[in-house]
């Protein structure tokens, strides 16, 4: 894999040629602004469906195994 | 029944609406269909990750004549969420995931009538051109089953072609949507970032993902993108179309300015490719569209910034994968950093972890600069490039891919000769515009593409353009069916 990802990162490289000095920088393609919703309670999934596709549970909430053995 | 596989999802539709077709007659022929390619496994094509029940078929009549979609049976790629049904983004790492809630684009498709037929296989979170990085299979390309269907929507697309869906719905982050459409002749609509909402779609890059339609022709993409359209408030990205998406119904191109970028329809495309595009141009000129060169100097390097940007993105998104909420978790952990470790080692595949590992370097100190902020820079020259030449021109038409459908296992074991295929679609993708590949005739057998690319939320025109051209090109768009 260090290969591969050497040869994908030397075609990579090839950015580096080109002058970007003045260039900004795209975060976003689509000028959107006041993207955000109210801020507002409203209902949400109930916990058992939330936690019915988890690996483990215990009582109501994830179970995983302790982060110091 | 041969004469219901001859329809299009409009006349199925309309067929419906007119009372000589029924919704259930409708799903119970593709519901057969679609089972009967699934019970075939290593003789089928492998393109459906789950398929409905026989018992779907009452949801499907109730539905009838009411909705302007009257029942019509939609394929949708495994990466949607889909409440209560598998919905696993090509992974291991999500194998047998159930949903609690379904997409968005999902559930507007199914009010306005569609009704849910399949799951369609993919490459492992939409990263492939090939169909080749799924943990379900490589899907088998209907014109020829030793070659790939393209990707990563390659199961949608061999779906369609092979009549084994009406239409079906994709994703497309870098030409996912495009190139899969290309490969097997039929319709693709990378439609503009932003248009359609992502919510529910298990994302890869979510600064360039977009769902769209792949479809038998140009009307139907037309009638599934009506439907796909429209701000959603939880998706913060999103926001409203400006204006209807009209049913395409130009048969000239009187007037229209084609623009051919020299960047993208020359070097690294394969001769047989270049003809059928020639020819397409040709056509076009036919049909009274005025054709000019046009440069995008900065779309050479437009693969270089993607394969920065996109696995950037998907080390952070892909960084929920964890074995704790949901999907796979590794057995016997000894401690919960073990856990974490060896749930991603044994849930990803290869490309994924290549991904991973490639995204994560560019977004490290150090590296940060050189990588990612130079890459967001020349996302910016690319864009800036797309404005300049729809100054002069309204349509940008390039091939889709540079080779017709490949053989299976032909590029696995060189990732970067894989990552250009998508050397004519990533450009459209960082500047966000929308594009659309339509086949244009055969070399050696085999579907070629045309693309072609209008500025943002041109949709309306690039639909007609296409539409006048696909008419005039008489592409039957069917490879042999079983």
């Amino acid at each position: 894999m260090a290969r591969e990802l050497s040869a994908v990162l030397d075609h990579v490289a090839r950015i580096g040629e080109l002058d970007l000095e003045e260039v900004a920088p795209t975060s976003h393609v689509i000028d959107i602004t006041g993207a955000l919703r109210p801020d507002e309670p409203r209902p949400c999934l109930a916990r058992e469906v939330v936690l019915a596709q988890a690996p483990a549970t215990s009582a109501d909430g994830f179970l995983v195994p302790s982060p110091q053995a | 029944m041969t004469d219901v596989l001859e329809l299009s999802a409009a006349q199925a539709a309309e067929a419906i609406a007119a009372g000589s077709l029924s919704a259930g007659e409708l799903f119970d022929f593709y519901r057969g269909r679609a089972a009967a390619e699934r019970e075939a496994g290593g003789d089928g094509l492998n393109c459906f990750t789950w398929v409905a029940g026989a018992e779907e078929s009452d949801g499907a009549t109730g539905i009838g004549a009411k909705t302007p979609l009257g029942g019509v049976p939609l394929a949708v790629k495994d990466l949607f969420c889909t409440e209560g049904v598998p919905s696993q983004s090509g992974s291991r790492i999500l194998e047998g995931y159930q949903p609690p809630y379904t997409a968005t684009v999902v559930a507007q498709l199914s009010a306005a009538g569609t009704t849910l037929l399949a799951k369609t296989n993919q490459d492992e979170f939409a990263m492939g051109s090939s169909n080749e990085n799924s943990a379900f299979g490589a899907v088998r390309n209907p014109w020829d089953r030793e070659r790939v269907p393209g990707g990563s929507s390659g199961g949608s697309a061999a779906a369609v072609a092979a009549g084994l869906a009406p239409w079906a719905l994709g994703t497309d982050t870098g030409g996912s949507i495009r190139q899969p459409a290309a490969l097997c002749g039929i319709v693709g609509l990378k439609p503009t970032y932003g248009s359609v909402s992502r919510y529910g779609m298990i994302a890869f890059a979510s600064s360039l993902d977009q769902a769209g339609p792949l479809t038998r022709d140009v009307r139907d993409a037309a009638l599934m993108f009506r439907h796909m359209v429209g701000r959603d408030e939880c998706d913060a990205t999103s926001l409203q179309f400006p204006g209807e998406i009209s049913l395409p119904s130009a048969e000239r191109l009187d007037g229209v300015r084609l623009g051919v970028p020299e960047e993208l329809s020359g070097e690294g495309i394969e001769a047989g490719v270049l003809d059928a595009f020639h020819a397409a141009l040709a056509k076009a000129e036919e049909l009274g569209a005025q054709i000019s060169q046009v440069r995008l100097p900065h779309a050479p390097h437009a693969l270089s910034a993607y394969y920065v940007i996109a696995p950037a993105e998907a080390s952070s998104n892909l960084a929920r994968f964890d074995g704790v909420r949901f999907g796979l978790r590794a057995e016997d952990a000894t401690d919960l950093l073990d856990m974490y470790t060896r749930t991603r080692h044994d849930g990803f595949g290869a490309e994924v972890k290549r991904r991973i590992m490639l995204g994560t370097y560019a977004l490290s100190s150090g590296y940060y600069d050189a990588y990612y902020a130079r890459a967001q820079r020349v996302r910016t020259k690319i864009a800036q490039d797309f404005r300049e030449a729809f100054t002069q021109v309204d349509v940008i038409v390039t091939p889709t891919a540079p080779t017709v459908a490949f053989k299976l296992g032909e590029k696995t074991s060189d990732p970067l000769s894989m990552y250009l295929n998508d050397f004519c679609t990533v450009p459209m993708s960082l500047a966000g515009i929308p594009a659309i590949s339509i086949p244009c005739g055969l070399s050696a057998g085999l579907p070629v593409g045309l693309q072609l690319a209008g500025p943002a939320f041109s949709e309306n025109r690039l639909l007609d353009a296409a539409h006048a051209l696909e008419r005039s090109l008489g592409f039957d768009g069917a490879p042999a069916r079983v």
